[in-house]
């Protein structure tokens, strides 16, 4: 009984949420390379990829669900199915704050360009290292890979945070600026749930592989931190 | 109420087949246990090795000790005292054809010598009523045999013929294998229900069932215990590769 045609079902599902993940890779690309050099048709590309993206979402749970009611699967298999959906749902939404930052450059296209202080470039490329890292655990099943995307996540959100002082500031002290400054801030606030999602993807690639569930480490310690507390006996009264 | 049963060392033989190899495990008390693995992987003799039934075999023999609540059923206590003590049910109902509904239910009472006719019909309803099969049948008790009944019925009768002698534990080989999915649905309640009174064990193929009914799951393969943990555990991520390839279906 090796269920010749369900594993196959595994495969095509893989394959296909890889070639999602690719768009999603490429929507994040493309919307950096529209911000870097202002074009247009970039964008145009960009809100393509993202419907393309979305008939996949739908598809790709459509599967999912199938082999659920269909095959029943256990274990690492049903682990797999649940990491894909959820994973399918993580790249679902870098389609979205891809097509977010295009908008925001549509949105700049008639102002002058200005030297705001913030590496949007630079931030772009760590959150779009983490997606990328995060998929190659994926595609080999490598929970330790995994693991590195989550040590990841603080340098974008620090950068995120550093961005939002400096441009605040820029809003603050050069009014005319503002506009410019807005939209900078939202293409951080999107690169930052870039980065967001692909730690979610690591996660979840963590799940699938070793059954581990890492989500939420600070407010779990603090839970069990409480619990243990409620636990400890009593001091005796003097 | 139930009773822990605490195994230890337990070997098994048909002739000179070694079909069970030093199984160690606690089955706790008022729980259901489900026990997996591929035909002739040895959890139907695991479970005939619970009630003495193993050893009426001219050519078996068991080694080992089963400890149930206080006693060792190898060493404290008869085989009709066991069996007295530990219900079974089998794949295929197997009422007697030509009783009656109620004098299937107190055959078990009535061969221990009970006569006692009053207490005889309260066991008799309240063994039906905790087999969910007493409304279906309570007014044709003495009218129809247990044979007229559907099989999902007559599975139903033969638990409650196994707990009108009030045993502790409850052993099920395959309980629903044979059954519709209604019936199989209405037995896996009555599991639900039934463990908070006695100690369930039981063996099936259908993982998904194991899954629904028992807390605990052991995974046997070739006569030995591989696993045995939570069900959580064993259905969401074991701890043993050949658990893991029998239960996705990778396995041979």
């Amino acid at each position: 009984m090796t269920r010749i045609r369900f594993q196959q079902s595994l495969e095509d599902l893989k394959e296909n949420l890889l070639v999602m993940a690719g768009l999603a890779e490429q929507a994040i690309q493309r919307a950096i390379e529209a911000y870097r050099v202002r074009d247009l048709s970039i964008c145009d590309l960009v809100s393509r990829s993202e419907l393309a993206i979305n008939r996949m979402e739908r598809d790709i749970d459509q599967a999912a669900l199938d082999l659920l009611a269909m095959e029943q699967p256990m274990a690492v298999d049903l682990r797999f199915i649940l990491s894909v959906i959820k994973i399918n749902a993580d790249l679902e939404r870098v389609g979205d704050a891809a097509k977010n930052i295009s908008e925001r450059v549509r949105h700049m296209e008639n102002m002058g360009a200005v030297d705001l202080p913030v590496d949007i470039p630079r931030m772009a490329s760590l959150a779009e290292d983490m997606v990328r890292k995060s998929l190659q655990a994926f595609i080999e099943a490598d929970a330790e890979m995994a693991r590195t995307v989550l040590t990841m996540d603080e340098a974008v959100d620090q950068m995120n945070r550093t961005a939002y002082k400096s441009l605040t500031k820029v809003m603050e002290e050069q009014g005319h600026l503002a506009p410019q400054a807005l939209n900078a801030l939202m293409i951080c606030r999107a690169l930052e749930r870039v980065g967001d999602h692909a730690t979610n993807i690591a996660e979840d690639v963590i799940f699938w592989v070793q059954g581990d569930d890492v989500r939420h480490p600070k407010a779990v310690a603090k839970l069990q931190a409480a619990a243990e507390k409620a636990a400890a006996p009593a001091p005796a009264q003097k | 109420m139930g009773v822990g049963i605490e195994v230890t060392n337990l070997n098994a033989w048909y002739g000179s087949n070694h079909t069970l190899q030093d199984i160690n495990l606690n089955i706790p008390a008022n729980h259901a246990t489900a026990l997996i693995g591929p035909s002739g992987c040895g959890k139907s003799t695991f479970v005939r090795c619970l009630n003495r039934m193993h050893e009426t075999n001219p050519i078996a023999r068991v080694t080992g000790s089963v400890r149930m609540g206080d006693i060792d059923i190898y060493e404290d206590v008869k085989p009709v005292e066991i069996r007295r003590r530990v219900g079974m049910v089998f794949q295929r109902p197997n009422p007697f054809p030509t009783m009656s509904i109620y004098d299937n239910v107190a055959a078990g009472l009535k061969l221990n010598g009970y006569t006692n006719h009053k207490s005889l019909d309260e066991i008799v309803e309240k063994s039906l009523k905790n087999s969910a099969l007493w409304e279906e049948v309570k007014d044709d008790l003495k009218k129809k045999s247990g044979a007229s009944l559907s099989g999902g019925q007559q599975q139903r009768l033969c638990i409650a013929r196994a707990l009108a002698v009030d045993p502790e534990v409850l052993l099920m080989d395959e309980p629903a294998s044979a059954l519709d999915p209604v019936s199989t649905s209405k037995i896996e309640d009555l599991i639900f229900q039934l463990k908070s009174q006695y100690t369930i064990v039981i063996v099936t193929h259908n993982m998904q069932q194991a899954a629904r009914v028992a807390e605990k799951t052991g995974f046997f393969l070739n006569g030995r215990m591989v696993e045995f943990d939570s069900t959580h555990k064993i259905f969401t991520n074991p701890s043993d590769k050949r658990t893991e390839d029998y239960i996705t279906g990778r396995f041979g």
